[in-house]
């Protein structure tokens, strides 16, 4: 299948998603960056990377703007370029397509791309406020609209068009839990049931506890090369051979549908067609469950399946390892965690692993095809790549 | 209130000083009636800490009578029993006592 690559993915490393208590974003930004250093000898970071695009939606949390620097500092690649890009939750799929339009011009062989969020330290209600600012200030966040509440709009939305459960959506936090406990990187690795996801305490209802994703400390990064110069720093290289980018109205008020995403199917038709490829396609996939209903919804923005059935894609354990498409078998956000700047990257980097064959107990067998949606807010910004194992 | 634009007939509310369809900057202000029917809507239970004495409130998705959709808290109901396509009227309150929101804040009510 001759398809030019958009650019290769040499290398890619993932810090352990979780408390990590007394750590700076910095410190585990280093992690994820000395496991990428590793896997890939051949390179000479300091001599090869010629610039850094990194991911981290929140400056409050540990009141430090300037990322860029910071962590190219503490990667040990000093003086190079950085770039911070900020897109929410969508922060490092962001620093990932701008790596891949830096590849593309030609101007550099060799990126840094990544994420990282330090956001355990701070309270509950500290949290929940930085997250509300990925949503509209003035009407949403001023109704005490907050983040989770998004999502239950979104969710009373599906159940009341398509009839979707709460049940269905309990099936998704069942599923990225069994998932995780797989994946030791995970930041929560223990069995949930339907019964329990159904009885733990509302946060927006129809949310509850169990339907919401974690707060968490974390951190991943990729080296991207120029495609004709993956071989000789790999024998693994995952090329990108698709990549979608699309925006959409801050407030979910704003829109004419509340039930799909209307940037996030922009954004993975416009990958699709890059990749030359159709849903069908795709072996395997990681996608932006900050919410148990996001999932499904992202299941039928991707054209996984038709609109509505994306509560029946779950149930019928399609989307589950050993199901005809594993969906997160990272563990997802909900299990894996959610590190809000490092998640687009650290979806690479299960997507890299499983494509590589490193995947371990979670592999996929035969993975060829992988997608990543990464979306910022309620969509704002919806990222969609694709890629396919170097032959 | 809201945006009326003059070249193309859009109401734009939140206003906007060009037209979001026709990029046009003539709009007239216009009042709106203020009633609309719930779109969609949360009760949040876990809030910011300004607004945890209020919990569990319920959030909507209004869409006026006019067209455009707006947020807002719908009070005085019993969280459970708001339904889609629920008959709401918009109502103002000043400040509350905790300064947040600092100026008078809409809310929507059972109509």
């Amino acid at each position: 299948m001759p398809r030019k690559p958009l650019a290769s993915i040499i290398s890619a490393g993932c810090s352990q998603f979780g408390k990590l208590e007394g750590r700076y974003a910095r410190e585990i930004f280093s992690d994820a960056v000395h496991e990428a250093f590793e896997r890939c000898p051949e390179l000479s970071p300091k001599r090869d990377i010629k610039a850094l695009y990194v991911g981290q939606m929140g400056e409050a949390y540990e009141h430090q703007g300037h990322t860029g620097p910071t962590v190219t500092d503490w990667a040990g690649l000093l003086p190079i370029p950085s770039t911070r890009t900020e897109g929410a939750c969508s922060s490092s799929a962001l620093a990932l397509r701008c790596g891949i339009l830096a590849i593309m011009s030609g101007v550099y062989d060799f990126v840094m791309v990544g994420g990282v969020e330090k956001m355990t330290h701070r309270t509950t209600g500290e949290v929940t406020e930085y997250l509300s600012m990925a949503s509209d200030y003035p009407f949403e966040q001023r109704s005490g609209l907050t983040f989770p509440g998004l999502f239950g709009l979104v969710a009373v939305a599906h159940m009341e068009k398509y009839g979707t459960t709460e049940e269905q959506m309990a099936a998704v936090a069942v599923k990225n839990h069994r998932h995780a406990m797989l994946n030791p990187k995970a930041q929560m690795r223990r069995e949930t049931k339907i019964e329990d996801v159904m009885n733990s305490r509302p946060v927006a209802w129809p949310l509850k506890l169990f339907d919401c994703s974690l707060i968490s400390d974390g951190a991943s990064c990729a080296i991207l090369s120029r495609p004709e110069l993956a071989r000789k720093y790999t024998d693994t290289p995952v090329n990108i051979i698709g990549s979608g980018h699309a925006s959409d109205t801050i407030g979910l008020y704003e829109r004419n549908e509340f039930t799909s995403m209307a940037a996030a199917i922009k954004a993975a038709e416009d990958a699709y067609q890059m990749a030359k490829l159709e849903p069908d396609d795709i072996d395997v996939a990681e996608v932006h469950d900050c919410f148990t209903i996001a999932e499904i919804v992202a299941y039928e923005d991707l054209g996984f399946c038709k609109k509505g059935k994306g509560g029946k894609l779950v149930e019928d354990g399609i989307t589950s390892l050993g199901g005809k498409l594993p969906v997160n078998t990272s563990g997802g956000l909900k299990a894996k965690g959610h590190p809000v700047g490092a998640t687009g990257t650290a979806q690479l980097y299960e997507i890299y692993l499983q494509l590589t064959g490193q995947a371990e107990h979670r592999q996929v067998p035969n993975a060829e095809i992988g997608l990543t949606h990464n979306i910022g807010g309620n969509a704002a910004t919806s990222l969609v790549h694709i890629y396919e194992r170097g032959d | 209130m809201a945006i009326s634009c003059k070249k193309c007939m859009k109401i734009v509310i939140p206003p906007r000083p060009y037209c979001p369809d026709c990029g046009s900057s003539e709009g007239d202000w216009i009042q709106l009636m203020g009633t609309g029917t719930v779109l969609t809507y949360t009760i949040i239970h876990v809030a910011p800490q300004q607004l945890a004495v209020l919990t569990p409130y319920v959030v909507a998705i209004v869409r006026l009578t006019e067209g455009p959709a707006l947020p807002g808290m719908v009070k005085f109901v019993e969280p459970r029993s708001v339904q889609v396509g629920m008959k709401v009227q918009v109502a103002y309150e000043a400040a509350t006592e905790d300064g947040w929101p600092r100026w008078p804040q809409y809310f929507f009510r059972p109509a």
